[in-house]
């Protein structure tokens, strides 16, 4: 069967399979349009929240940027997991026995204040609508690359499915396709990792081939992996930092609290019937993610290898001289994976010194001892750019494994994308419907009005999230970092105030949520454009780029935190205590006993 | 009731510590700060700082929470305040 078929047939099953698990689980009140009815099993939830969790650029992205930064890129490893035990330890079982549907009802009911909650449903809109548009265009990429549709059509297909199940199933439907979608894309990312950790080093384990000596010689996969790179000028793959150590530490703090404080994660935890289920439930969100976290450096690692392998074949297995002509292959005899990904754009080759050969090394080095014999073989610069999403989507490709699981790649992308989508509305329509409708404007609406809302508000941000994937605004891109930056520099901070400070009160809550909020902006517009604006940078007048210790935007999460939080206690020593019942709230919060399902009653 | 609830809640506080502890000194002590010196060890083919900031700090996160539930667990019927 050629692949085209083989790709239609995977993908399409499963489609049919979201969609049959989307009828058998309609939501019929708001409980189990919000909470799944607040009776899923923790392994179950656990499951959901990976996928959840794991979004198109965990799949697709993740890997293709530690293979360009190596050592560096643990940052996104530890980052992006360490989350989970701040989440398990510091929010979830206390929102959880809080019992409500959403964070900004808690940030609202424990700070006493209007202000306070829309402040976080602010916060939440920005961060989670930021997010999603990077999960359409993901499904658009997915669709085009793989399906030969449109990236416009791709995006129509993603919105009809997604409607489908999260429109009439809620919280409900989403957890329960969220599981299937867990199931599709790791063994779309670990069967190829599993291929390819054999061919290399004989170990069918990618985390333990990734430590193993390469097949048929004594030299470990990372020993040949470092001494390669150095010779064609990139940094030596086991040691490259990102950034300063500073910075690498900041931006590992910044995802850690970014993760905890992302409300549609968050929300999750509201689905399990009891406080003991929210902290065992991140742990099972946390072995289901790590499958997927720690085959993704062996991934790294291995398709850099056989990318290096690819163009130059004797200098990986025989140890040959990598300056010497004959080791590099001639274009016109480069393998069919590399045309066909011409043509998307992602590989570029570009003959710069005529001789018929790729050349791909970094031009730009500082190695002068590499440098000085670069010049002497006639290389004119690098001639091969390679965009880091290759890394997983040609993986199976560039391994030469069989169509099936080129196939089942594509299922897993979308997988991932649309997983994530569906999270990220489940919590902007509960945000609008709950915190919105019923919480400020109308807060007499019937349970039967309020799920409409829900279903009104979820359909709407699907039609906006798709206009937003078809016209990506210029600041697509760094989105992801907003989002992040936002969730740790006002809702991580506020809502672990609200559970371990019992003193805390309103005032100092929301100047520090602002606080928290202005400076990461700040920080981020003055390197990116106000809203990512182009020319509307301001960096002279912060003192350049990365001025501040030199870390950059991406990073800045962690600093909006701390100022989130002196902010927050200054402005708390200076006003008035907390009502005697709002300290009484934060002490039955802290305990387990007398949890009940989460409802809405505000 | 009053002091059972202060004593739970510094129990936990108790517990919090240990476990972010050792989160801290496994991903931004052994996987950033001391990746460098670790290096020198090996532990198969990985060298040590490189092993905590790729895999390693992952599995210890996992052994946290679990280990964290539980000793949860046994705090909550200690003081009996358990679901």
């Amino acid at each position: 069967m050629d692949l085209q078929t083989m790709t239609y047939l995977v993908v399409g099953a499963s489609f049919a399979l979201y969609i049959g698990i989307a009828i058998w689980a309609r939501a019929g009140s708001t409980s189990e349009f919000y909470a799944a009815g607040g009776s899923v099993h923790p392994v179950t939830n656990g499951m959901a929240t990976a996928a959840d969790w794991m979004s198109a650029a965990s799949f697709i992205s993740m890997a293709g940027l530690i293979s360009n930064m190596g050592y560096g890129g643990g940052l996104f490893l530890m980052g992006w997991t360490g989350g989970y035990v701040l989440l398990a330890c510091l929010l979830a079982p206390y929102l959880r026995k809080f019992g409500k549907f959403t964070v900004p009802q808690f940030i609202g009911d424990r700070f006493y204040s209007k202000t306070a909650s829309t402040v976080a449903v602010v916060c939440l809109l920005t961060a989670s609508i930021t997010y999603i548009i990077g999960q359409m265009t993901g499904v658009g990429v997915a669709f085009s690359r793989f399906l030969g549709v449109s990236n416009e059509m791709g995006i129509y297909i993603g919105m009809g499915i997604v409607f489908a199940y999260a429109v009439f199933g809620g919280m409900k439907g989403i957890t329960y396709t969220q599981v299937a979608q867990y199931v599709v894309l790791i063994l779309a990312y670990t069967v190829p990792a599993i291929f390819i950790s054999l061919q290399l080093t004989g170990n069918p384990i990618p985390q333990l081939g990734l430590g193993s000596n390469m097949v048929g010689t004594d030299v470990t996969l990372l020993q040949k992996l470092d001494q390669v790179v150095v010779d064609l000028g990139f940094g030596k793959y086991t040691t490259t930092t990102a950034g300063s150590t500073l910075n690498m530490f900041v931006y590992t703090l910044s995802l850690m609290i970014g993760t905890a404080g992302l409300p549609h994660v968050i929300m999750r935890f509201f689905t399990v019937p009891k406080v003991e289920d929210a902290r065992y439930s991140a742990g099972w969100a946390l072995v289901f993610i790590a499958i997927l976290y720690t085959t993704a450096p062996a991934v790294a690692a291995m398709a850099k290898m056989n990318l290096i392998r690819t163009v130059t074949p004797g200098v990986v297995m025989q140890g040959v001289d990598p300056y010497t002509a004959e080791s590099q292959i001639k274009f016109d005899e480069r393998p069919d994976w590399m045309k066909r990904w011409e043509k998307t754009g992602l590989l570029k080759f570009e003959d710069k010194n005529g001789d018929g050969r790729i050349q791909y090394y970094n031009d730009k080095t500082k190695n002068e001892a590499a440098k000085a014999k670069m010049d002497e073989a006639g290389w004119k610069g690098n001639e091969l750019t390679v965009n880091a999403d290759i890394i997983v989507l040609a993986n199976p490709e560039i391994a030469l494994l069989p169509n099936w699981v080129i196939a089942l790649v594509a299922a897993g992308g979308l997988a991932a994308a649309l997983s994530t989508a569906a999270g990220l509305l489940m919590a902007i329509s509960a945000a609008v419907s709950h915190d919105l409708v019923k919480g400020i404007f109308k807060p007499d609406i019937s349970e039967s009005g309020e799920l409409m809302a829900g279903k009104i508000s979820m359909a709407i941000a699907i039609v906006i999230a798709g206009y937003l994937g078809l016209n990506p605004p210029g600041f697509a891109a760094g989105t992801v970092a907003l989002a992040f930056g936002i969730a740790a520099s006002s809702l991580f901070p506020a809502i672990m105030m609200g559970i371990f400070s019992k003193k805390m009160n309103k005032e100092g809550a929301v100047a520090g949520m602002l606080a928290g909020l202005f400076i990461t902006l700040f920080y981020v517009f003055a390197h990116k454009g106000i809203f990512f604006i182009k020319g509307t940078d301001f960096l002279p007048m912060i003192g350049g780029a990365n001025s501040f210790f030199g870390i950059t935007p991406e990073a800045f999460g962690a600093v909006g935190a701390l100022v989130n939080f002196i902010v927050a206690f200054v402005v708390d020593k200076m006003t008035k205590e907390p009502p005697e019942h709002i300290q009484a709230l934060v002490e039955s919060v802290r305990i387990p006993r007398g949890a009940k399902a989460v409802d809405g009653a505000h | 009731m009053e002091d059972t609830g202060k004593a739970y809640w510094s129990a936990v506080l108790g517990l919090l510590t240990k476990v972010l502890a050792i989160w801290f000194v496994v991903s931004f002590g052994a996987g950033i700060l001391f990746a460098e010196a670790l290096n020198n060890i090996k532990l198969g083919g990985y060298p040590l700082g490189f092993w905590f900031a790729h895999q390693g700090s992952i599995y210890i996160f996992i052994g946290l929470i679990f280990y964290y539930a539980k000793a949860m667990n046994k705090l909550d019927r200690k003081f009996d305040v358990h679901e």
